[in-house]
């Protein structure tokens, strides 16, 4: 027991504290910043000064103020909400991209790439066409559980194509990732043109969009972006041992089947519950979590935050830039953003997959 | 320490050991011995708990194996497998702090104790100056002496190893297995290592069991099983068993066939 005196704690080589306090903070500053620069932009551009009036005293009477009620509405239950939602969306989708790469040991997996989140968009269209999926809080409380049965539908098919000969491969997974997502895909523009349906909404369910959501949406999503959030908290220690492989996290204690399980479980039901207000948002699941590894190394514990956060950022300014890019005012849907900044990304980390992705 | 009795397992519709009985006890030092294909993997990872036995049964200090939580058993028995397929770019010193996890409540922070055992394995196992390094980026031995120090950082009464040392070079071997022997001598840490290397065995294993065919040829003192009639048997290989006084030791040479 020598090796008590002279220990060192500095051979721990973790990113220390601070590093990782001067990261989180630095997401949220961003955060922030963002969502005060995209509340004055948009058809009703808002002078700056009034955004930061109302965000300070969002209750006060503005009559007084010399500020239009109009103008307050867009800013806190329009735009802040957005905000909100974006982030909300954003982290859940990252977090979600996270926990399947650590928990089937799959650089390439995200909610997107392994079709839950079609899945979801697949499970929440046919709710809303089966008719329990209405505009009421009531009913759209049912949206959020449809689009996780679609999820998880999604995952067994995909589960089911991809061990075809006994064997979960990284590259076939994700393969049959793609099909289940292209088959769902359609199944949901034919689903919604034999509903008679406008383009735009099949363009929201597949290419993701974050216009016209309100509050409501924000309340419906907080409760199980919250709670799965825990939920994978809670089991960051085991996501890290099991980076190990199934063999050896069982050795060391591990239940891996009942970790898996959970974590499965839990990272399909964010994601639904993102998909269900936001549509289909693909890359941020997939591009997050490896640079976000990057910044601040594997460790689940410190990793899994700071992901939800910049996860968060991504979507957020992905959406600003899809509601003020076209000129004509009409919006882009958000997914479009994320693919375009993603889609590069995604051939990078391909072309140098024997560094990053250890393919 | 471990009791085995009458344990049949393997695969579906491929049983693999076919029904072997025997006693470790406490600071035994064994090698487990056979060709490829004779079940020596699949035991070890029945006896670690990985594989559900087909039939009989696996008792660990005295509680089968089957009522033991994970946490538990991996309190109970370390252990090593042949390959390691690492995904994240974990420092080593980590990977180390991984063996800890036994010990550990959830939202326990690791202490004082944690971080000493953690020096100490790194310490015996030399593998200080790769605590910063990614354990991505190591050699195959390099990694090996790393988890090594992982399993040792479990400080578990019996540590079962499977070729746990196959891509060290000889130096790093033999250092390794000095240290265990050291860990067996004076902490009385029963180790159960799966080998290719006869002389190793030999050198280190005071009890040696012949597996072929899923079956157990011959188990017994290091001295009194390494003949070259239980050689011959278990390998199909002509061999010459001498005793070098330097070492002191049998060692076996494979003679190629005439």
């Amino acid at each position: 027991m020598n090796g008590t005196t002279c220990f060192q704690p500095n051979i721990h080589g973790r990113s220390s504290l601070r590093f990782r306090l001067a990261c989180y903070s630095a997401f949220i500053v961003l955060i922030i910043t963002t969502a005060f620069v995209t509340s004055g932009i948009g058809q009703f551009h808002i002078p700056y000064k009034t955004v930061l009036h109302l965000w300070f005293s969002p209750f006060e009477e503005t009559g007084g103020l010399g500020v239009d009620e109009r103008i307050r509405y867009i800013v806190l239950h329009v735009r802040l909400a957005r905000v909100c939602l974006a982030v909300a969306v954003g982290g859940a989708l990252a977090l979600a991209g996270a926990v399947y790469q650590g928990i089937l040991r799959n650089p390439l997996a995200d909610p997107f790439t392994l079709g839950v989140s079609t899945g979801a968009a697949f499970g929440a269209s046919a709710a809303i066409i089966l008719g329990i999926g209405g505009i009421h809080l009531l009913s759209l409380s049912a949206l959020p559980a449809a689009a996780f049965a679609g999820a998880m539908l999604a995952l067994y098919l995909v589960y089911l194509l991809g061990r075809i000969d006994g064997r979960l491969h990284t590259t076939t997974l994700v393969l049959a990732g793609i099909i289940v997502s292209t088959f769902l895909s359609s199944l949901i523009s034919l689903l919604k043109s034999l509903n008679e349906d406008s383009v735009s909404t099949i363009v929201f369910w597949i290419m993701g969009s974050l216009s016209g959501r309100s509050w409501v949406h924000v309340l419906l999503i907080l409760p199980y972006v919250a709670a799965g959030s825990l939920t994978i908290l809670y089991f960051a220690r085991e996501l890290d041992i099991l980076s190990l492989g199934d063999i050896q996290a069982q050795q060391m204690g591990v239940d891996v089947q009942r970790v898996r399980f959970w974590m499965l479980f839990t990272a399909s039901l964010i994601t639904a519950a993102a998909v269900a207000v936001s549509g289909v948002i693909g890359f941020v699941g997939l591009v997050v979590p490896h640079l976000v590894r990057l910044l601040i190394g594997p460790r689940h514990s410190t990793l899994l935050p700071a992901v939800f956060l910049a996860g968060g950022l991504l979507v957020l300014i992905a959406d600003t830039i899809a509601r003020s890019l076209l000129a004509s005012g009409e919006e882009l849907p958000v997914g479009v953003v994320t693919a375009i900044l993603g889609g590069p990304f995604f051939c990078y980390l391909l072309l140098h997959r024997r560094k990053y992705l250890q393919l | 320490m471990i009791q085995v009795r009458d344990l049949r397992c393997g695969y579906p519709g491929h049983e693999v050991i076919g029904g072997v009985s025997f006693d470790f006890l406490q600071g035994e030092f064994v090698g487990i011995l056979g060709p490829n294909g004779s079940g020596k993997t699949t035991l070890l990872l029945a006896l670690g708990g990985i594989l559900p036995p087909s039939g009989g049964e696996v008792a660990v200090l005295g509680t089968p194996l089957n009522r033991l939580r994970p946490k538990e058993l991996a309190r109970r028995i370390a252990a090593l497998c042949q390959n390691s397929d690492i995904r994240f770019p974990f420092p080593c010193v980590e990977v180390v702090h991984m063996g800890r996890y036994p010990h550990q409540k959830r939202w326990q922070m690791e202490s004082r104790h944690d971080a000493a055992v953690v020096f100490r394995c790194m310490a015996i196992t030399e593998t200080q100056d790769l605590a910063e390094r990614l354990i991505t980026a190591l050699s195959g031995g390099e990694q090996q002496r790393v988890l090594m120090a992982k399993a040792l950082a479990q400080e578990t009464p019996i540590l079962l190893l499977d070729e746990a040392t196959s891509a060290m070079d000889v130096h790093r071997k033999l250092q390794i297995f000095r240290v265990l022997e050291k860990l067996n001598r004076d902490d009385g840490l029963t180790v159960v290592t799966v080998l290719h290397d006869v002389n190793v065995a030999a050198l280190f294993c005071r009890r040696i069991i012949f597996l072929k065919e899923g079956k157990v040829v011959a188990d017994g003192p290091t001295e009194g099983v390494l003949t070259e009639e239980n050689l011959e048997t278990v390998y199909q290989t002509p061999v010459l068993i001498h005793k070098p006084g330097a070492v002191g030791r049998k060692q076996v040479v494979f003679l190629p066939p005439p």
